[in-house]
């Protein structure tokens, strides 16, 4: 076990050194070709040289390799990565620490990501189970249709659609009828943070729909899989009730794929949360990203995108890991 | 064939057609091969007697076909000019000259989401040409020579791969002044191009433990004649699969990137740019602005994905 943990660990550390310099090369990259980001802010005005200067170095651009088209900056970058070893992220254009943003937001986009999580394990592993138990009858084509269906809808789309059929229009009838406040804040539209989890409610569903019908299908699969293996017929032959045969011995080893995709998936949620949260208006760390790209801040996007993809490679990590506990093949390859 | 060879026949293997064999050989060759039931088809002929068998393949295929003849004849399906327009109109709901209502800018919408598809599936195409080609080439290299070329490729790939795809792309385009096609399809092709070149690597790597490639080596065949005669053609169905599935998943990009802010912007007409206008007056009332190019979105991904499910159970023989 601790050799192979050691050489994940040992596989990690070049990965995520080639992440952070292909996030660090192609952003470099984008402003050699279009130029300052700093002067992009002002627009067609001219402030003083002075001015962008020092916005300049305050925003890390004043490193005279980002007018060098082509130059991989390498400079710049150890300089980078050692202030974020620092916990140093920089600051966004009205000088706040994107540190400190990041700290207050976070907590938003985890509970998104749980409600998501619960989603997907709870309609998904569900769906799957009724389709699987009865392959090729109504439930299973309901559910197969359906989740061909739900995977070709964009999540922008879904969450759009879902906005303003329950948000504005259950909303408001909601509103109209009295229905008692814990309702309310579950179909409102905006984010309220004295019900901080029953107004996530609904984004956190929407941003967890997409793995729903993935998690159907594989549940499904391994269901009916198993359903032919020699221990389920062993367990049957000794004379075991069904709700135990498919509760204990089917199901269960039928989950192991599953809790395997839950677990990466929390990964791919914390990053689909920047459209699911943009179109919600959360304050998330996913909101913070979606304003940022969509007013162009660039040193923000940067840090924050940067960190994101920390956040991934450090959940896929912790994932491998455990599935080489729980699956002793893995470990002995 | 163990019947004693006549004069004038083609000799033991009268199956295959020899000069000077006469019209009546050729004629009974033809019939003996036709009426043989235990015929071996190629894996692709298979897939093709299959698929034309297949309703769900039929089906998309057809919304494929419309889609694509939206894209390059537009006016086959409208005569209206998508950028004719009445700003005295705007906004105004489907009426019966205009089936689907009227824009902000009081263009017809019909139109307008017609000559939507166009940048969307021009995308996708660009997209997925570009990262079947690259993903089949360093896949292939990856996993024909092996060793240092392998672990070059395998860990550029695992770099990419910590790059979540939305993410990527919504940092470049942010930092990029040009939004127009060919800067998001290069994005996105330079986010896209590691998963086709896994799934090469591991499918070639199936395929080169297979007999028939033992023995094309052992003959004496070139390299290039073993990739392009035995791997390429047994090798490549999974990035076909993949890639057909993936022109949905590319149309679905495009249009979230264009909704995010960092795609295509007006003027450009596509059906991203029509879900965010709509998306804010949809809250006012006007839901045919955002209905109608939504429906678009959603079928034309759906049919792409069909599609690819529909050629995974013709060429994978093991679900079967």
């Amino acid at each position: 076990m601790g050799r192979y943990i050691a050489r994940r660990l040992l596989q990690f550390i070049p990965v995520v050194l080639g992440s952070l310099f292909l996030i660090h090369y192609l952003t470099s990259l984008g402003i050699q070709i279009n130029g300052d980001p700093v002067q992009a802010l002002f627009g067609a005005r001219q402030p003083p040289e002075s001015v962008l200067n020092y916005m300049r170095i305050q925003f890390n651009m004043d490193n005279p390799c980002l007018r060098q088209t082509g130059n991989p900056c390498l400079g710049l970058f150890v300089d980078r990565i050692s202030n974020y070893l620092q916990g140093d992220f920089g600051i966004n254009f009205r000088g706040q620490p994107v540190a400190d943003l990041l700290e207050r937001r976070w907590p938003v986009t985890l509970r998104v990501v749980v409600i998501a999580l619960i989603t997907e394990a709870l309609i998904g592993i569900g769906a799957g189970v009724l389709a699987g138990l009865r392959k090729d009858g109504a439930a299973d084509y309901t559910v197969r249709f359906s989740s061909t269906f739900l995977v070709a809808v964009p999540v922008f789309v879904l969450g759009v659609l879902v906005q303003i059929g329950t948000g504005v229009y259950l909303g408001t009838w909601l509103a109209e009828q009295d229905a008692p406040s814990w309702l309310q804040s579950i179909f409102s539209t905006t984010y309220d943070s004295d019900a901080e989890w029953l107004s996530l409610l609904i984004p956190g569903m929407v941003l967890g729909a997409f793995s729903v019908a993935s998690i159907s299908r594989l549940t499904r699969t391994s269901l009916i899989e198993n359903y032919r293996a020699d221990f389920v017929r062993t367990a049957r032959a000794k004379g075991l009730t069904n709700r135990r045969v498919i509760g204990v011995h089917t199901l269960r080893n039928s989950l192991i794929p599953v809790v395997t995709y839950l677990g990466i998936d929390a990964g791919f949620l914390i990053n689909g949360a920047i459209v699911t949260e943009g179109i919600f208006n959360i304050p998330g760390v996913g909101g913070l990203t979606f304003n940022a790209a969509t007013s162009g801040a660039a040193p923000v996007i940067i840090a924050v995108v940067t960190i994101l993809v920390l956040i991934f490679l450090v959940v896929n990590l912790l994932v491998d890991v455990l599935y080489g506990v729980l699956d002793p093949r893995i470990r002995y390859e | 064939m163990n019947e004693p060879s006549r004069p004038g026949d083609g000799g033991p293997d009268s199956d295959v057609v020899s000069p000077g064999t006469g019209g009546t050989d050729l004629h009974s060759a033809v019939l003996r091969r036709g009426g043989r039931k235990e015929r071996n088809r190629s894996l692709w002929a298979d897939a093709r007697h299959d698929l034309v068998r297949n309703p769900m393949f039929i089906v998309s295929s057809l919304i494929v076909l419309a889609v694509l003849t939206m894209t390059i004849a537009p006016s086959l399906w409208t005569d209206t000019n998508p950028k004719a327009c009445d700003l005295t109109l705007s906004k105004q709901a489907p009426s019966a000259g205009h089936p689907f209502g009227r824009t902000l800018q009081g263009c017809d919408l019909y139109a307008q989401v017609i000559y939507g598809a166009r940048p969307s599936v021009v995308i996708a195409v660009l997209v997925t040409a570009a990262t079947a080609v690259l993903g089949t080439l360093f896949g292939t290299l990856a996993a024909f020579y092996g060793g240092w070329v392998d672990a070059v490729i395998s860990r550029i790939t695992d770099v990419f791969f910590g790059l979540p795809f939305i993410v990527g792309a919504l940092l470049f385009l942010s930092v990029l002044d040009s939004h127009s096609i060919w800067a998001v399809s290069a994005i996105l092709v330079a986010l896209g191009w590691t998963q086709l070149t896994r799934i090469m690597r591991g499918s070639v790597m199936e395929i080169m433990a297979r007999d028939y490639v033992r023995a094309a080596r052992g003959l004496g065949a070139s390299d290039a004649r073993i990739i392009f005669q035995h791997l390429l053609p047994n090798a490549i169905a999974p990035v076909v699969v993949i890639s057909t599935v993936s022109l949905g998943a590319y149309v679905s990009a495009e249009a979230t990137l264009t909704f995010l802010g960092v795609g295509l912007r007006p003027p450009e007409i596509s059906w991203g740019i029509l879900i965010s206008i709509g998306d804010g007056w949809a809250l006012a009332g006007h839901w045919h602005m955002l209905v109608f190019p939504c429906a678009f979105l959603i079928v034309t991904v759906l049919a792409f994905i069909m599609m690819g499910d529909a050629l995974r159970d013709a060429l994978d023989p093991k679900l079967r």
